[in-house]
């Protein structure tokens, strides 16, 4: 027996070329305010010198904890500068900062969806699953035919690629809230409203932050994709080490991609903790 | 008016609950309902009245209903079919908001596991009710902590609930239950979780408050002990149907069913029953009286003592038939033989703290109110077949 072939690409293809047509307008929107969103991130990070931003920071992180994480941060930074690659860092922490940020805003209110309505979570759930394992670079093309070249499509990538851990967790903590706590808020009259403001955010906050530490830390995994359709930053250095076989250059790169990662997932760990009550 | 009127109230859980209503109408039990429809009757048919001020026990094994059968009141649960009026109102057919402001205003509750909000404090917890409300900062904090005085947490505003121990938290819940000061308060086995001796001192206060609120108390229990001790009226379940509704008297003394029969066989009376349950109707006379007439009372009756009151039933004293006879003999007064002395109870005294002041006095126990007039004597014999489980005669006109 001989099916035919079933045509998914070519619908993929016309459904990429309709939207490229009519919904143009909405992608230059989505294009100006992620890109004025990093470039505004860029210009702070990138506002005082090297030395000035790296003692700030390792000012900030003491005050909110420990001294062995500013430490950490202090001597991270520095190696980061000292190798040449401090505004590159700072171009890719802009593009992680307003990526992580985009994805909070779209993740929590999707996860809160999720939590209260059985139906939209039967939606999202296997749309989830597909943005996770669907590989990224797939995600890349239409993203660069939609939004161009650059900056953008790659932050888009990100969120496409590190959305599915705060909606997950943020649905997962709404729910964990103990049957009985939401008993208790209904049987003195709370709206639904007031249940989620006063009861359900505030016990789900410590897995809503388990989920955003994902997020912060996926969207750092795809500073190399997204530096293929001409995202700026450490990325871009690696990837170009990678093409032209240069691995001292393309470990001074990914190294200070690991001193970001271990700040950002140690920051964050940290405000998880202070926030528990 | 009674404060709730449950009526027909019947809640199915399953796929076509409207089938299994039509089923119970047709006489079919709960088990084969289950068994041939995969529905399960949570509560059939239970109709009832609840005055104001009473304590309303709902008692029954677990899986007996009780519990879904409280959340039917404030509509946790909605109902399959029935009514329920407050206070004449209608609640099944309520709508959303009006539900709301009837769950903010006239019902408090209680939990079986506290339900404390373990990122807030004391203070914080026992206001939410008010907060929903939307009642201001500083009024709602003074109520919350006025609730708190009330079961006796004041000083412990600021701490979190899960610093405080298992009798203490489940103050809280009272407190927070009882802050929107509610004409009803559903307590969902709520002494359940708390040690035995944590639980009766609850118990007790429990009573006192609601003496001194005159609340309206819906209280769920499995505890028979405990239904007995503080239930004004018990309401008993089984599969779901209401077996039989009464003062716990009327159950421990005409059990409507083997069942029920069964069910209490076990209670130790003599901790349940009352002075006022085993008292008679005393024979008195006054001090102007003399010694004959008093002698000639006592043949009369055939009994072998007579107290003494003036005119306005206060007790002054007891005199015996021998005293009467060495009167009569010397020519004395009835006050000069009479013995002062005498050993009273209240008619709330329980039996088995009867014992010792019977054993004590050879004349019939006194009985008497807080300003010592006699209500009822009480004879050995009464508190025997009490105890043997027999109807006490008098026991109703004497109170």
């Amino acid at each position: 027996m001989n099916l035919p072939k079933l045509p998914i690409g070519d619908w993929i293809e016309n459904a990429e070329g309709w939207l490229e047509e009519h919904c143009a307008p909405l992608f230059n929107l989505v294009r100006t305010i992620i890109g004025s969103v990093v470039n505004v991130l860029h210009d702070v990070l990138l506002y005082c010198p090297s030395i000035v931003m790296i003692i700030l920071l390792t000012a900030l992180i003491w005050r909110i904890g420990k001294w062995r994480l500013a430490l950490f941060a202090f001597v991270g930074l520095f190696l980061i500068d000292n190798l040449g690659y401090w505004e590159h860092a700072m171009e890719t922490l802009a593009i992680v900062l307003a990526a992580s940020l985009f994805s909070i805003c779209v993740g929590v209110p999707v996860g809160i969806l999720c939590a209260r309505n059985q139906a939209v979570q039967g939606i999202v759930t296997p749309a989830l699953d597909f943005m996770q394992t669907m590989p990224a670079f797939v995600y890349l093309l239409p993203a660069v035919s939609f939004f161009s070249l650059g900056v953008v499509p790659g932050v888009i990538a990100s969120i496409i690629f590190a959305v599915p851990p705060t909606i997950r967790l943020t649905n997962l903590g709404i729910r964990q809230v103990p049957a009985e706590l939401v008993e208790a808020a209904d049987a003195f009259g709370s709206t639904p409203n007031q249940k989620l403001l006063k009861l359900q955010m505030p016990m789900a906050l410590p897995t809503i932050m388990a989920g955003i530490n994902q997020t912060i830390m996926l969207s750092l995994s795809m500073v190399v994709i997204s530096s293929m359709i001409g995202a700026q930053g450490l990325g871009a250095d690696v990837y170009r080490a990678v093409t032209q076989t240069k691995t001292g250059q393309g470990f001074e790169a990914g190294l200070s991609i690991v001193v970001l990662a271990i700040l950002l997932d140690r920051l964050t760990s940290s405000i998880m903790k202070t926030n528990k009550r | 008016m009674p404060v709730i009127e449950a009526r027909q109230l019947t809640k199915v859980f399953g796929s076509d609950p409207n089938k299994a209503l039509q089923l119970l109408n047709d006489g079919w039990t709960k088990e084969r309902i289950l068994k041939e429809s995969k529905m399960t009757v949570g509560v059939n048919q239970a109709s009832f009245t609840i005055e104001a001020g009473q304590i309303f026990v709902i008692m029954g094994l677990s899986g007996s209903g009780k519990s879904t059968l409280i959340r039917l009141l404030n509509r946790l649960i909605e109902p399959t079919s029935g009514q329920i009026l407050f206070k004449g109102r209608d609640i099944v057919g309520m709508n959303a908001h009006e539900l709301r402001q009837f769950r903010r205003k006239n019902m408090g509750m209680v939990f079986q596991k506290f339900a404390l909000f373990p990122h807030r404090t004391v203070l914080q917890n026992v206001e939410y009710g008010l907060e929903v409300q939307g009642i201001d900062k500083k009024k709602r904090r003074q109520m919350a902590g006025e609730a708190l005085e009330l079961v006796g947490l004041g000083g412990w505003e600021h701490r979190y609930p899960d610093e405080l121990s298992g009798g203490m938290q489940q103050r809280v819940g009272l407190a927070r239950g009882l802050a929107n000061d509610p004409d009803i308060l559903l307590m969902d086995e709520a002494f359940s979780a708390l040690d035995p001796l944590i639980r009766k001192d609850m118990q007790d206060e429990l009573v006192q408050l609601q003496s001194s609120m005159h609340k309206t108390i819906v209280f769920i229990t499995h505890d028979l002990d405990e239904a007995l001790r503080i239930g004004d009226q018990i309401a008993l379940m089984k599969d779901g149907g209401i077996v039989q509704i009464g003062t716990p008297e009327e159950i421990l003394m005409n059990p409507a069913s083997p069942y029920v029969e069964r069910f209490i066989e076990d209670v130790d009376l003599s901790k349940v029953l009352t002075a006022a349950h085993v008292m008679k109707r005393p024979e008195t006379i006054t001090l102007e009286r003399g010694p004959r007439v008093a002698l000639q009372l006592m043949r009369e009756q055939g009994i072998s003592s007579l107290y003494v009151t003036d005119k306005g039933k206060k007790l002054i004293g007891v005199i015996t038939a021998e005293g009467a006879s060495q009167a009569i003999r010397e020519g004395l007064a009835l006050e000069h033989i009479m013995v002062q002395s005498t050993v009273a109870v209240r008619p709330d005294t329980l039996l088995n703290e009867l014992f010792e002041p019977m054993s004590a006095t050879p004349v019939p126990l006194a009985v008497t109110d807080e300003a010592n007039r006699l209500l009822g004597i009480v004879i050995r014999g009464s508190v025997f077949a009490a105890l043997a489980g027999n109807t006490i005669p008098e026991a109703g006109d004497a109170r």
